[in-house]
């Protein structure tokens, strides 16, 4: 899709807003609504280039919007406002021996951008990381939020427990909504406590068939795996977390269960394996290319995950691939050359017979204006979808054509 | 679903008709479709852990399918052996085992779902995440207001090595509760954490013989899951954290027959409650804090009203099941029992928690609504229903307050009538 680029009030800094409060936030919106002004909402500003370019007339910054508004330790729940840095609420879990369950990934090495992630911008995104298989992903996690719709109304669904069924899931529907439908102002979240320790299994010399096959067969066992990742021409890696005498056990027993695949190396240093994880969750193999974000484009593929090395193979064929596998294979992560549409037709094509998802996640920003950055919804997907959009932002003001087709 | 469209008639679609919501309840001129006649498996992939099914199997039947793989579907409502698929989905159905594995919504990766003008729509599939917005998400728990589901995809996982559960009775509800807080803040994640009160305590006993202490306040049944070397790493956590709390009682199974025992009763309570009288049980949840304050509400609640309530509830999550007992051939005793019923979740709601854990809305809660959100939180959440169903034809009258969806009943079904 080609969108005519037009000057920006917003671009040159001179019309962000910084509302402190809920409130603010609210009149901010409603007078945008009023004058029919779009806005660019802002987090950290740390995956401001993943989706279409927005180009607006205001931007709406969350920074102001800060701190915990409840963590309770004994409920595994925290409350916090959306511009609370990722940081900042890691460090408070930290003190308590808790975490956020799903592993939130960092991309601005990824994406070569800076500034502070936020706890909104990453609930917008609901992009998550390795632990996603074993213990669900953020809009799992992810239990109240109080969101301004685009006409400056405040709104609210769920709430501050993990059990409830009362009325329909908008926490869901916001989550990875990446502002379209909404600006996030307030997020509960459920936690989980910290594991004591960490043991990851690493096979060597496997083929991406072969290492998904392992992966399959470490995720299948009763042995509580929590990240099975391949890292393509080096390492195939199987992590489990807990207690000690636990994870001593299961490491074990995954070890002899995945003998046919190798003699697995087990990697116990609690600094080593947080690198490591953090690695793969920052998919840093493909980060700091020379030249990024200009030279390669990188995809978020979702699919089957016996299906991730048939999509790999299909693509080497035709285009300079370089893979990275999470999630048991269900992930994969793809570097391709950014000419053209970088890789758009030939991987939709690819995945259309299999199944899942593309999502181009790192292109310059004249690509992302070009190129369907999430992947083309079917006719009756794409009504609800619009239907939805004109229910929460009537006048289509809110991060206008980010998830656009 | 076209005729009924064409003729304007609501359509309310039924899975095994358990919901304690009065979810699946037929309302005045409407279709009732069921889904029982679509029970077949339609895949099964163990290296991709999903099962594909018709909606109409039942929550049982699922893991049984996938029992000798040694897999399992994890959420595990007390109704699983009657309940289906499609209500579960539409319901969000939790279960006692939900704290480590979460409900419907955590275990579901797509769904096939007819709109009311009859289109078929797939969202989501065997892959995680959705593409765009979460569509799934939202359809899970609408509880059958945006159509009907005919497939799902769900995650199965392999049964753990083994599960242990450890019994303790405490002097007072205070305590057990200080004890459920201090259990979590441990790190020790248990598969289920169980808590039952006097009342439900000696009823359970005296139906299933379970060897309940009857001369305790409170009782907990802990389970934790591992190969026998991680549970008693696990157990010997929460014994730890327990003592502190001077448990009367402190009982560790160590047979299988044991823990059947132990399960037995607190499975049974439903019905030992029925034995005794007739009850409501409610749904509501509150933050695990507020479990001394509420408890002791309620029982204040309870003198008031002059109706007795038993608790057996999900005390890891906060989801409490208050059973109210009353009589129901003394004329306004049930009138008594629901506004006693209706106070219980208004003081859920008050403390920060809410109206329903797991039952749902349906026709029971529908009212209270306005306890727990804004006319304005509503009215996104109806707009959500006009997407979906802008004739406004699919189980109508269930989760809004009557006066609320008024208008959107009556502006729609007449028309469509009229056509």
């Amino acid at each position: 899709m080609l969108r005519a680029r037009r000057p920006s009030e917003g671009e040159n800094g001179l019309n962000t807003h910084y509302p402190k409060d809920e409130t603010e936030v609210a009149g901010l919106v409603r007078d945008a609504a009023a004058a029919a002004k779009t806005i660019r909402i802002l987090g950290g500003g740390t995956r401001s280039a993943i989706g279409h370019p927005v180009e607006a007339d205001r931007v709406l910054s969350l920074g102001h919007l800060s701190g915990i508004t409840l963590y309770e330790p004994a409920a595994l729940t925290l409350v916090a406002r959306a511009g609370t840095p990722l940081a900042e609420i890691e460090a408070t879990l930290e003190g308590e021996g808790q975490m956020l369950p799903f592993e939130p990934a960092d991309y601005r090495a990824l994406l070569a951008s800076s500034g502070e992630p936020t706890l909104g911008g990453m609930f917008a995104a609901g992009l998550s990381g390795p632990r996603r298989i074993q213990t669900g992903a953020c809009r799992d996690a992810a239990i109240g939020v109080r969101f301004v719709d685009g006409s400056g109304e405040i709104l609210k669904s769920g709430g501050r427990v993990m059990k409830n069924v009362t009325g329909y899931d908008l926490v869901k529907l916001q989550c990875g909504a990446w502002g379209t439908l909404g600006v996030v102002t307030e997020i509960a979240f459920k936690l989980l406590p910290k594991p004591e320790t960490t043991t990851t299994l690493v096979l060597r010399g496997l083929d991406d068939v072969r290492a998904i096959e392992a992966l399959s067969k470490a995720l299948a066992s009763p042995f509580g795996v929590s990240g099975a990742a391949h890292l393509p021409g080096d390492r195939t890696l199987v992590r489990v977390e807990g207690f000690v005498n636990s994870v001593a056990h299961r490491a074990e027993s995954l070890r002899s269960e995945l003998s046919a695949f190798g003699d697995a190396e087990a990697l116990s240093d609690a600094a080593d394996n947080k690198a490591l994880w953090a690695g793969i969750a920052n998919v840093e193999v493909l980060s700091g290319k020379p030249g990024s974000p200009g030279s390669g484009a990188v995809w978020r593929v979702s699919l089957k995950p016996s299906d991730g090395p048939k999509l790999v193979a299909e693509l080497r064929r035709a285009l300079d691939v370089e893979a990275v596998y999470d999630w048991g294979g269900g992930l994969v992560w793809l570097l391709v050359p950014q000419q053209g549409d970088a890789g758009a037709s030939l991987i939709r094509k690819a995945l259309s017979p299999l199944g899942g998802h593309a999502t181009l996640i790192r292109a310059g920003g004249e690509t992302r204006r070009t190129v369907p950055v999430f992947q083309p919804e079917t006719p009756t997907i794409a009504a609800i979808s619009a239907g939805l959009r004109q229910q929460f932002d009537p006048k289509g003001i809110l991060n206008p054509g980010l998830m656009d087709q | 679903m076209k005729t009924c469209l064409r003729l304007g008639v609501p359509v309310v679609p039924r899975g095994s008709g358990t919901s304690l919501s009065g979810g699946a309840l037929p309302t005045a001129d409407c279709v009732v479709v069921g889904v029982s006649r679509l029970n077949r498996i339609l895949d099964v992939d163990f290296d991709n852990r999903f099962i594909r099914v018709q909606s109409g199997m039942t929550n049982l039947s699922v893991s049984d399918a996938v029992a000798e793989q040694q897999f399992f579907y994890a959420p595990d409502p007390s109704s699983q052996l009657a309940c289906a698929i499609a209500g579960n989905v539409a319901m969000n159905s939790g279960g006692a085992h939900c704290l480590k594995y979460g409900v419907t919504t955590n275990n579901l990766m797509g769904v096939t779902l007819v709109l009311m003008n009859g289109e078929i729509v797939e969202i989501g599939g065997p892959h995680l995440d959705p593409a765009g917005l979460d569509l799934l998400g939202i359809v899970c728990g609408s509880e059958g207001q945006f159509g009907i589901v005919t497939e799902a995809v769900l995650r199965i996982l392999r049964k753990p090595e083994g599960a242990r559960p450890i019994l303790m009775g405490f002097d007072s509800n205070e305590v057990a509760g200080a004890c459920v807080a201090d259990i979590i803040k441990s790190g020790v994640l248990p598969v289920a954490m169980e808590f039952m009160d006097r009342p439900a305590i000696i009823a359970c006993e005296n139906f299933a013989h379970a060897g309940y202490p009857t001369d305790v306040e409170a009782l907990l049944i802990v389970e934790v899951e591992g190969s026998p070397a991680e549970i008693d790493e696990q157990l010997t956590k929460i014994r730890e954290v327990a003592s502190s709390h001077e448990p009367k009682v402190m009982r560790e199974s160590s047979s299988a027959v044991q823990s059947d025992l132990i399960w037995k009763g607190r499975k049974a309570a439903f019905g030992a409650m029925g034995q005794i009288a007739d009850y409501m049980c409610m749904d509501g949840t509150i933050p695990t804090s507020q479990l001394p304050h509420v408890l002791g509400r309620m029982r204040e609640m309870s003198e008031e009203y002059g109706l007795k309530v038993a608790n057996v509830f999900h005390a890891g999550d906060g989801n409490l099941h208050p059973l109210i007992l009353f009589d129901a051939n003394k004329p306004g005793d049930q009138e008594k029992c629901e506004a006693f019923g209706s106070d219980i979740l208004k003081l859920c709601v008050e403390v920060g928690g809410c109206l329903t854990g797991e039952h749902g809305v349906g026709v029971e809660k529908r009212d209270l609504m306005v306890h727990q959100f804004t006319e304005a939180d509503l009215e996104i959440q109806m707009r959500v229903k006009d997407v979906f169903d802008p004739a406004w034809l699919m189980n109508p009258a269930k989760v809004f307050p009557m006066a609320a969806s008024r208008s959107r009943r009556e502006r729609n079904a007449p028309r469509a009538a009229a056509e």
